[in-house]
């Protein structure tokens, strides 16, 4: 089971190299491998997830010396086998929805391999143990995503992608600056053993500023509410299929992870910094949803869509993070950071059909603007009922998965006595169901003006929209508490027990 | 300490470029500088006074040795660094030829 863990990041990036030299040859290769890649990695994911192994791998076998970890270690614990599986599964059935969506494009096999290049980056990000290789990882991810955004070369995605680099690029600066800061302190790069010496460090103003910069270019490529001008420009400009990747995993496995990662398993966080994060959470969840009432553009609605509810993940974890910083009862702290677990799976998996679903009305009606698009329930049954779940679940509504994990949330909020922020959680949820009715009628009800002859998608992309539709429901079962143990209790435990963490990486 | 303020005020410098200046090759420009301000940091960070690159031979008896890894970092960052910037250029390029200008109060199709 030990070496299974690097396939994870050697499988897409051998396929990423592979794909230009064999795909010359044969021009199927590469709409094969691709998908089939990450089948693999699903099947593996997966197994990990049921599995309840925990394990680190030494990269080129450096072993530590005095117990102090000289080497890149990739490690595998709870929350990095949940963020693994829903980059695999969101990759396998994007890629296959790719397959046709793909075909107006030029040079089909260089999309495919950005694509593998941003998976195995993200895979990264996600195993690395090392803050240094954690920045690298991200960096090779943000590239293949700035690329892909401009991948359309049209006048817009162009421009675009320039706003999304300029911004990326400034997060990635301060990400190394509080690296190099970090390094200047303990002079050790390794997260546990950072963690390790961290612990019997006072907090001071060093520190601190550290954290603060963390946030910052964290929050960057997050796309939490002050730093999010790029996100609306970039998700709705790039491709369909890549606007579901990086709206639905590349902003939750490179931002809000790695936040998480951090704050959680590195640093000993203070009721500051918590009351902060809570706060730039709830602010995002708030401003996104009241931006994206009056969008005219369907994909530009669906990106500030996720502002707002990638702001309901960050109050999850902020309220968690208030409770234990102040010693209150753990069981709210468990419930919270288990709502935003629950949460985060069913962004991906809604908002990843949510722009599946844009996806495939543009690739028929070659148009995202609501004032000309009308009535297509009739002609496109498939889009428009899938889409239809995708919207409830997000809004909230009873049986979808997004009203447990929503509910999960409030509910912590209430029992951590934070009445105003479980308020406005409810009121966003409101708003949230206002602009996706608004979203609805205009898209695939009210009246058909244009479109009369358009036809459904072909079965590769309904596939997914249905597979898709169908997990949405599915996922609800996770309210179950025995379903709940399984996949979400060791990610929550790695999370709230520090030492877990580090007795992984440093086996005394 | 005054070289570590230097290379902050370098920093601050290539945030002024980039927040001020008008022309896409300029912003660029003034990335790179924020980037090797960075860079500069880092490699302070592992100086140590009087230190001598980190090669173990015979003939010094004792040596102090600066810290090698700092400078590992950096020769990687710089790697990245290249890419990135390349891709800038690669898309101001591509921007210059749909907008035959490389002013950015130009270039504002998107909005809100």
């Amino acid at each position: 089971m030990n070496s299974l863990i690097p396939l994870f990041i050697i499988i897409p990036l051998a396929t990423a190299f592979v794909i230009p030299i064999i795909g010359k040859l044969t021009s199927s290769f590469a709409k094969i491998i691709t998908p089939a890649i990450l089948l693999i990695l699903c099947y593996f994911s997966i197994s990990f997830l049921l599995s309840s192994n925990q394990e680190s791998y030494i990269v080129g076998g450096w072993q530590a010396i005095n117990d102090i970890p000289i080497g890149i270690y990739l490690v595998l614990d709870g929350f990095s086998k949940l963020i693994l599986c829903i980059i695999s599964i969101l990759g396998f059935l994007v890629s296959i929805y790719a397959i046709t969506y793909i075909k107006e494009y030029t040079s089909k096999n260089n999309f495919y391999a950005l694509f593998c290049l941003m998976v195995a980056g993200m895979n990264g990000v996600v195993l690395s143990g090392d803050i240094f290789n954690l920045f690298v990882f991200l960096e090779i991810s943000v590239i293949a995503s700035y690329a892909l955004v401009a991948f359309g070369v049209g006048k817009k995605e162009l421009e675009a992608s320039f706003k999304y680099q300029v911004l990326g690029n400034i997060a990635s600066f301060l990400i190394l600056f509080s690296v190099a800061l970090l390094y200047w302190q303990t002079k050790t790069l390794n997260i546990a053993d950072i963690s390790n010496i961290l612990k019997t460090h006072d907090s001071t103003a060093f520190l601190t500023f550290t954290q603060i910069l963390l946030i910052t270019g964290f929050g960057l490529k997050a796309a939490i509410i002050p730093f999010h001008a790029w996100l609306p420009d970039a998700h709705s400009s790039a491709p369909s299929p890549v606007s579901a990747m990086l709206s639905g995993v590349l902003i939750k496995a490179i931002g809000v992870y790695v936040i998480i990662r951090l704050f959680f398993n590195m640093f000993v966080f203070t009721y500051d910094i918590a009351v902060t994060i809570t706060v730039l959470g709830a602010l995002s969840m708030i401003i996104g949803a009241l931006l994206a009432i009056n969008q005219k553009d369907i994909k530009r609605l669906l990106a500030y869509s996720s502002i707002s509810q990638i702001g309901y993940i960050i109050i999850g974890f902020g309220i968690g993070m208030m409770i234990l910083s102040k010693g209150g009862k753990q069981s709210i702290a468990v419930l919270a950071i288990a709502g935003s677990l629950f949460h985060m799976i069913n962004h991906s998996v809604f908002k990843g059909l949510l722009f599946l679903g844009a996806g495939a009305v543009e690739y028929r009606t070659n148009t995202r603007d609501m004032g000309q698009l009308g009535g297509l329930s009739e002609n496109m049954p498939i889009t428009s009922t899938t889409t239809l779940g995708a919207s409830m679940a997000i809004s909230g509504i009873p049986p979808f998965n997004g009203f447990f994990s929503k509910l999960i949330i409030i509910i912590a909020a209430v029992q951590a006595n934070l009445y105003v922020l479980a308020a406005l959680a409810v009121i966003v949820s409101i708003i949230t169901l206002v602009y996706f009715l608004k979203y609805q009628k205009s898209v695939f009800y009210g009246e058909n003006r244009n479109f009369k002859k358009v036809k459904e998608v072909p079965f590769a992309m309904s596939f997914s929209m249905i597979i898709l539709a169908i997990l949405c429901l599915g996922l609800s079962l996770i309210a179950i508490p025995s379903v709940r143990e399984i996949v979400l209790d060791q990610a929550v435990n790695s999370l709230i027990d520090m030492d877990k963490y580090i007795n992984l990486v440093i086996q005394h | 300490m005054m070289v570590y303020i230097l290379s902050f005020i370098l920093f601050l410098v290539g945030l002024y470029g980039i927040i001020t200046r008008r022309n896409l090759i300029k912003i660029v420009i003034s990335l790179s500088i924020m980037e090797f301000s960075i860079f500069i940091l880092l490699v302070l960070i592992g100086y140590i006074d009087g230190g001598i690159a980190p090669i173990i031979t015979d003939q010094v008896i004792n040596p102090t040795y600066v810290d090698p890894l700092p400078q590992a970092m950096v020769l990687t960052a710089i790697v990245i660094g290249l890419a990135t910037t390349a891709m800038l250029m690669a898309i101001a390029i591509r921007l210059y030829r749909k907008y035959g200008t490389f002013d950015i109060r130009e270039i504002k199709n998107l909005k809100g």
